[in-house]
């Protein structure tokens, strides 16, 4: 496999919106200024806010979807965008900013040792914490997927991901919609079916806009969602890989 | 005693069957829980007959089985609402779907003369 690194690979930034107007054009700036070879690509999951003219008027190639799909959704989206115009890597950065773009390019180095590289949290780096349900059913997750994946991997919830075109075309197979399926199924299918796995510790930052939940019941609901999402994953029959 | 394992059977085979669609992908996660939820219930109530009995009497009901036909009838009327939502939402997602192909449509065909494309 060649350098992953060369200006020469066509890389996508991937980016779910949904009413971020207040935070995705410092996003795309910052991003646009510490990566300027990257096509930013917003998948706007039907937004009613300015996002669009905003993600527009800050360079991205934007993708509209007409109604509401979820991050699940608009990630697959993507994923099938890059795919089709044969870019070879592509990386999922958050419009919130709580992904650092300075980290875009230490994450995509991750590639050139696995097929998809996670920015993790709880990596050394950085001082998120989670508490209560959230944080046992992070550590269940993140302790099968490290056993399925055979690498030692301490957030497989974490939206900032790269995938290289090996894995690409992997998401485009399988990438299911439906929350929690858009990172631990699909993280758990690809490693199934033999796509490398690593990870790279970033921070996270606080988000520009919007609160994240933290109440006890949806923590629990959580919990019990993630392992149904993870036993479900586990038994399904793996994918054979194109050749 | 026959009856019990027969129903432990019947429930048995539900709640494999939804967990083999659900593997396959052919149901989603959010009509397959309802389904698990109802299969675990009637695993318990096949093991443990007498349970519906102590139920009945604590809600006042004298005859139990009347106690799993309300039930019944109730998941049922739930099952059916649920789903009348969710066509009623799928149809207004296929309506917005429909509107969408057909303003590209046009766009695509009155760009197809002209090179003039600013869009």
């Amino acid at each position: 496999m060649a350098d992953t690194s060369t200006p020469a690979l066509k890389t996508a930034v991937i980016m779910p919106a949904w009413n971020e107007a207040e935070a995705i054009g410092a996003t795309l700036d910052e991003i646009a200024s510490v990566n300027p070879h990257v096509d930013v690509v917003v998948v706007d999951d039907g937004s009613w806010d300015d996002t669009v003219k905003i993600a527009q008027a800050h360079g991205a190639t934007v993708l509209r979807l007409p109604f509401n799909l979820g991050v699940g959704g608009a990630m697959r989206t993507g994923y099938e965008y890059a795919g089709r115009n044969g870019y070879d890597q592509a990386i999922q950065v958050d419009a919130d900013g709580q992904h650092d773009p300075a980290d875009i390019d230490r994450v995509l180095e991750g590639l050139k040792v696995a097929d998809i590289s996670i920015g993790a949290r709880f990596a050394g780096k950085g001082g998120y914490k989670a508490a209560g349900p959230r944080r046992w059913a992070m550590k269940v997750l993140a302790s099968v997927v490290s056993r399925v994946a055979h690498t030692k991997l301490t957030d497989v919830t974490s939206g900032f991901r790269a995938a290289n075109a090996r894995a690409i075309n992997q998401y485009r197979r399988h990438y299911p919609a439906e929350y929690l399926g858009d990172t631990v199924d699909s993280l758990v299918m690809a490693a199934r079916s033999g796509l490398s796995v690593t990870q790279v510790p970033v921070e996270m930052r606080v988000r520009q806009a919007g609160t994240p939940s933290t109440s006890p019941l949806k923590s629990a609901i959580y919990l019990g969602r993630s392992l149904l999402a993870l036993v479900v994953a586990l038994t399904r029959r793996p994918m054979k890989r194109e050749s | 005693m026959r009856a019990t394992i027969l129903f432990l059977f019947l429930a048995l085979v539900i709640v494999v069957g939804v967990l083999l669609l659900l593997r396959s992908r052919k149901i989603s996660e959010k009509y397959a829980i309802l389904w698990l939820v109802v299969g675990l219930a009637a695993i318990v109530l096949a093991a443990y007959p007498a349970l519906l009995g102590y139920i009945a009497t604590a809600v006042g009901i004298q005859v139990a089985s009347n106690l799993l036909f309300a039930l019944a009838i109730l998941l049922l009327v739930g099952v059916a609402m649920h789903l009348s939502l969710e066509v009623s939402r799928l149809e207004d997602r296929v309506r917005r779907l429909a509107e969408e192909a057909a303003i590209l449509r046009e766009q695509v065909e009155s760009d197809e003369g002209s090179d003039a494309n600013d869009d």
